[in-house]
């Protein structure tokens, strides 16, 4: 215990370990000094401590001028003041300050109720505007997934330390200095004249409204009004366990049955489940990961390995621009959602008798890349895409609220079959290590002929960045890596380049965490807790359904008997698989 | 120190610096980003005759603040002028505000030019040299300036023979 550092905060004394922040050592007595530009979603590589905000300030004796609290580590006998009056003024002066430069339009602002800004103008007692002069006035940009209003920017520097350091796609950053800086892409370019794979968690972590998504609903409304018109559903896995906490449920409270009779209310005409997709991608990732091991250990030298997952929009638009000579390493296979789109617009319409241009399919995802993936050719029939368009978890959670939808008082229903039925691997597509999990559930089982005496692969799961695990597939030792967020994964691309990359097959998903910290998710305003318990859910979600291997989901069976054949048949590859583009900024 | 005579304005110097900071912020931290600008913004309507008296306790406030809080030595010191002329020369700034008057004749705005009726010869050189056209009268009588039309550029001062123009 020697490594203890004893000091006292607002009269109470405090011991923590050395490296403490004044900030954390405050709050681990209770003390919650009011921060802006911080975060630190602790277990995970998403940080951001420029102090630059000044709002966390907190007197310290003998020190002559306040110190910022996120950036000031503890010292032996520290006396630290966080309320005092020459502490509370400077910090509501600070706010002060911030506001005479932000646009005082909460009302109509996307973020009003969810903005950390707001949340501290309350706090502080902000009644009246003392400062005024001079706004900044900034761009303003609409991509596919992602509006930008700089605008509203606080320059906190959230969304340039995700986008850096955590993704390594580098698109955000200061342009211009003093009181002309704004956050953009470098000679302040627009999103889409960049790298910019939509991943989304410059929105996920920014305080206030500069960064939002692209809203569907109004579309979606209009389409669910219109008669002619055959609406279908589609919510991912990450969306059940997060969707209840727009509702006051804690998180991590699984609210799979509501969702489906919330989107009936809505006026969906058939409520179907992204999951059956999911189990759909591990039959044909499944079978190209068996089918690219067989090659290998047949002694063909041509055989791509590692077999890389496909299913985050987010990571392929990252591999497109920044691997363009690797495009022949990851699956073919399509995303979940986009799988679905395919078997929705074909199998089932033709079942149903719906003409394609009357069927409309939306996917409700945890995700902002997936709005792109939408709009993407390749996926489009006849200009008609196979998944209309896309709507992230918290525009499904206003446009409850907007129809007059008591969500906390719904009853539980089910989807609807025959693509509402699916297994527990797919329910943990959700949380990082999961599709490598539900892919080695069918993997091992197809491969070996017996069953798994332990469905839980409990070494792929965590927050670690990369998981690393040796499965004994009936004497062959596979080896397999999990990767999130795609610093991880640019550092296993770059020795997969440099020949140095020992594994057979990589999950990589763009978020920290995969989807349940998905850039469409509810805000978790930095608690990595809501993220740990989203992730408990999904595993929970699994381990309550009856089936939990995607080979045994008996409409994925059927689908294969009077549809596809068999996974990797010419019509699983016609309908289920894509290709991939060198994107590559020339 | 800096040493300075009645011809300075302690309002102008202390813009005078503050501009320089505000043109060398780097923008990170908010008292020196947002701050600087507003305490600029201030002073500039003190010097332009548009402050109120409740700005003055404003620009005090926010160079407190400001030095309190900025993240690096250009901030912490930016306020420094603006904290020093208050201390030391306030009733300046309280003139600014209140009676339109700059002492040091520095602010522009704030200045009055008149022509002395007894000392006007009535040549009219003023009035042919003035870019405004501000200035009226008859040949061998006092002419007169009009304040709204005056620019205050200081062109009939300069032109007088007979030292007839006042500047308050």
């Amino acid at each position: 215990m020697e490594n203890l550092i004893n000091l006292t905060i607002d009269n109470r004394p405090v011991s923590v370990p050395k490296g403490t922040t004044v900030l954390d050592a405050a709050a681990s007595v209770g003390i919650d000094i009011p921060a802006l530009c911080h975060l630190n979603l602790k277990g995970t590589c998403v940080r951001n401590a420029p102090a630059s905000c000044r709002i966390c300030v907190v007197e310290v004796q003998g020190r002559r001028n306040l110190a910022p609290s996120c950036a000031t580590q503890v010292m032996e006998g520290m006396v630290v003041k966080t309320n005092s009056a020459r502490v509370i003024r400077a910090r509501k002066t600070v706010a002060e300050l911030i506001l005479s430069d932000h646009p005082n339009d909460c009302l109509t602002c996307p973020k009003c109720g969810d903005c950390e800004l707001q949340a501290l103008v309350t706090r502080f007692n902000i009644r009246e505007m003392p400062f005024q002069g001079e706004q900044s006035s900034r761009k303003k940009e609409h991509t596919v997934s992602i509006t930008r209003n700089m605008d509203k920017c606080i320059l906190c520097r959230r969304c340039e330390s995700v986008c850096n350091n955590v993704q390594t796609v580098g698109v955000l950053g200061a342009v211009r200095r003093g009181f002309d800086t704004t956050i953009a892409p470098t000679f302040d370019r627009m999103f889409k004249d960049t790298d910019c794979t939509y991943c989304g968690q410059c929105v996920a972590v920014c305080p206030t409204g500069a960064l939002t998504e692209r809203d569907n609903t109004d579309r979606l409304l209009d389409d669910l009004c219109d008669p002619d018109k055959v609406v279908i559903a589609q919510p991912a896995p990450a969306v059940r366990v997060a969707l209840g906490e727009e509702f006051g449920y804690a998180s991590g409270t699984i609210v799979t049955g509501k969702l489906a009779t919330s989107l009936r209310r809505l006026g969906f005409d058939y409520v179907f489940d992204t999951d059956f997709g999911a189990d759909l991608t591990i039959m044909e990732e499944g079978s190209e990961i068996l089918a690219r091991l067989k090659a290998f250990l047949g002694g063909d030298k041509t055989v791509k390995l590692p077999i890389m997952t496909s299913c985050c929009p987010a990571w392929v638009n990252f591999y497109e621009h920044n691997y363009p000579d690797l495009l022949d390493y990851p699956s073919t296979a399509k995303s979940p959602a986009q799988m679905f789109g395919a078997i929705a617009k074909t199998y089932w319409a033709q079942k149903m008798g719906i003409p394609r241009e009357k069927l409309v399919v939306v996917s409700i995802m945890p995700c902002l890349a997936k709005k792109f993936e939408c709009e993407r050719e390749e996926f489009k029939v006849d200009g008609n895409p196979d998944v209309d368009y896309s709507i992230s978890t918290r525009e499904l959670a206003r446009l409850i609220k907007r129809s007059n939808i008591d969500f906390r008082c719904l009853e539980d229903t089910d989807f609807d079959k025959p693509l509402g039925e699916s297994s527990g691997a797919a329910a943990i597509f959700g949380a990082t290590g999961g599709v490598m999990e539900a892919a080695l559930r069918t993997v091992y089982e197809v491969y070996t002929g017996k069953t798994l005496p332990r469905l839980e692969f409990t070494e792929v799961r965590g927050l670690d960045g990369i998981k690393e695990a040796t499965i004994d597939l009936a004497g062959f030792p596979l080896k397999v890596c999990v990767a999130h967020t795609l610093g991880n994964a640019r550092y296993l691309m770059d020795k997969l380049r440099a020949g140095e990359l020992d594994y057979h097959v990589v999950e990589v998903m763009a978020c920290p965490a995969g989807c349940i910290d998905g850039g469409g998710q509810p805000y978790h305003h930095g608690d990595v807790e809501i993220i740990k318990a989203r992730a408990k859910a999904i595993y929970a979600e699994d381990a309550g359904k009856p089936i939990r291997k995607s080979h045994e989901n008996p409409d994925i069976q059927k689908l294969y008997r009077e549809f596809l054949g068999a996974p990797l048949s010419e019509r699983s590859h016609h309908l289920l698989h894509t290709r991939y583009f060198d994107k590559s900024l020339k | 120190m800096i040493v300075m005579d009645e011809d300075d304005c302690m309002v102008s110097v202390a813009k005078f610096f503050l501009e320089f900071t505000v043109g060398e912020s780097c923008g990170k931290c908010t008292p020196c980003r947002i701050g600087n600008k507003r305490m600029l913004e201030i002073l500039d309507r003190i010097t332009e005759g548009r402050g109120k008296m409740e700005d003055i306790d404003k620009l005090e406030n926010l160079a407190k603040v400001i030095k309190d809080t900025a993240l690096c030595g250009l901030g912490q010191t930016s306020p420094n002028p603006v904290l020093s002329t208050l201390s030391n020369f306030r009733e300046e700034y309280v003139e600014h505000v209140k009676d339109h008057v700059c002492r040091a004749h520095k602010c522009k705005a704030l200045l009055t030019y008149s022509i002395d009726p007894v000392l006007c010869k009535g040549c009219s050189l003023c009035a042919r040299n003035c870019p405004a056209e501000a200035i009226a009268g008859e040949v061998r009588k006092p002419f007169v300036i009009n304040p709204e039309k005056c620019i205050r550029c200081g062109m009939c001062l300069s032109r007088c023979k007979f030292g007839a123009i006042h500047v308050i």
